[in-house]
């Protein structure tokens, strides 16, 4: 019997309630169950998560690392879009 | 029998269940085919010797005789064990392994369901804790049945031959004796006969989706839960006991 990867998926846990999910890692699956249950058993072990996303990895739309010139970098010298411009008053707390 | 002792008995057996398919299970570690799956089932494994420890902890506490869950574990024979003969048989293949876990718990969850509800508040709690594992232990052996009797030709024709070879095992879990009807009088304990009703119906159902065909009920093998064991508990706990029975006592 010839021996064939499954396929990968992206798992991504929320650590509780009202945080955002974040990339934890990945695992092999045949399919979407499985993936959910292989995340759940790798990843959440230790009470890590309150909800799991599991996404397949080659559905995952990636910028080119060829183009990270060409994406990112304008960004770079447009300073006047960080708002550290403004003088803030005294007595702001949450800002 | 006295009630205590039917208590006792039961908790006995309930714990021995639980390790003695943990053991099963501690013997594929490092086995599996996938590396996730390896967690999974040392994962599950860990549920059940957690169970086992509580029962275990339990039995000796009812019992007032100083013995603690290494002594049930480590320093009773063959015949002192009561465990199903079902959980006792070889790992064989995979597909053996799965199908095995996945008849038993089948039951062990509606078991413990019932478990919850009686009127023994020590049975009670450890039975709602187990439950959760127990639950999502169905739900994986359950998919992966329905994966390999709908996979390929190859995985269709070992998973049925699984699931025909072990089916004489299932009969025992339902065969109430003097001890299972003492636990349904004296604390509303589990009705074997509503729970194989229910068991029936979950196995039907998935081993449908599975386009597998179910065993006809023939002989049944039974015995276990009265210390009757089949060739290989004994070969088990000689490999399981080994450590405390030379050294006795010691500690990591």
């Amino acid at each position: 019997m010839s021996k064939q990867e499954w396929p990968l998926y992206e798992v991504f846990i929320r650590s509780k309630s009202g945080l955002s999910h974040r990339h934890a890692g990945s695992i092999h699956a045949t399919d979407d169950q499985m993936a959910l249950d292989n995340a759940r058993d790798t990843y959440t072990r230790r009470c890590e998560g309150v909800s799991l996303w599991v996404v397949r990895s080659d559905r995952i739309i990636a910028s080119d690392p060829a183009e990270t010139a060409a994406f990112f970098e304008p960004a770079e010298d447009k300073i006047y879009r960080h708002p550290t411009f403004y003088e803030i008053p005294d007595g702001v707390e949450n800002l | 029998m006295s009630n205590d002792q039917a208590l006792i008995n039961y908790t006995l057996r309930l714990a021995d269940n639980a390790l003695i398919l943990s053991q099963r299970m501690i013997e594929l570690v490092a086995a599996a085919p996938e590396l996730e799956e390896e967690l999974a089932n040392a994962n599950f494994a860990l549920d059940f010797i957690g169970q086992a420890r509580l029962f275990y902890s339990y039995a000796g506490e009812l019992e007032g005789k100083g013995r603690g869950e290494d002594d049930f574990a480590f320093m009773r024979d063959e015949n002192e064990f009561c465990n199903l003969l079902l959980l006792e048989q070889p790992n064989g293949h995979f597909g053996d392994a799965l199908v095995r876990q996945f008849l038993f718990e089948a039951f062990y969850g509606h078991l413990l369901d019932a478990l919850t509800h009686c009127s023994d508040k020590g049975l009670a709690e450890i039975a709602a804790r187990a439950i959760k594992e127990v639950k999502y232990h169905c739900r994986h052996s359950s998919q992966w049945l329905v994966r390999l009797g709908d996979g390929t030709e190859l995985s269709h024709e070992c998973v049925q031959v699984s699931l025909d070879d072990v089916w004489r095992y299932t009969g025992e879990m339902f065969v109430a004796d003097e001890i299972d009807t003492a636990i349904q009088e004296n604390i509303d304990g589990p009705d074997l006969g509503a729970i194989r009703a229910l068991w029936k119906r979950d196995v039907e159902k998935t081993v449908a989706e599975a386009t597998l065909r179910l065993p006809v009920d023939e002989w049944m093998a039974s015995g276990g839960k009265q210390g009757q064991h089949s060739e290989h508990l004994g070969f088990m706990l000689a490999e399981m006991q080994y450590l405390q029975r030379s050294f006795p006592g010691e500690t990591w």
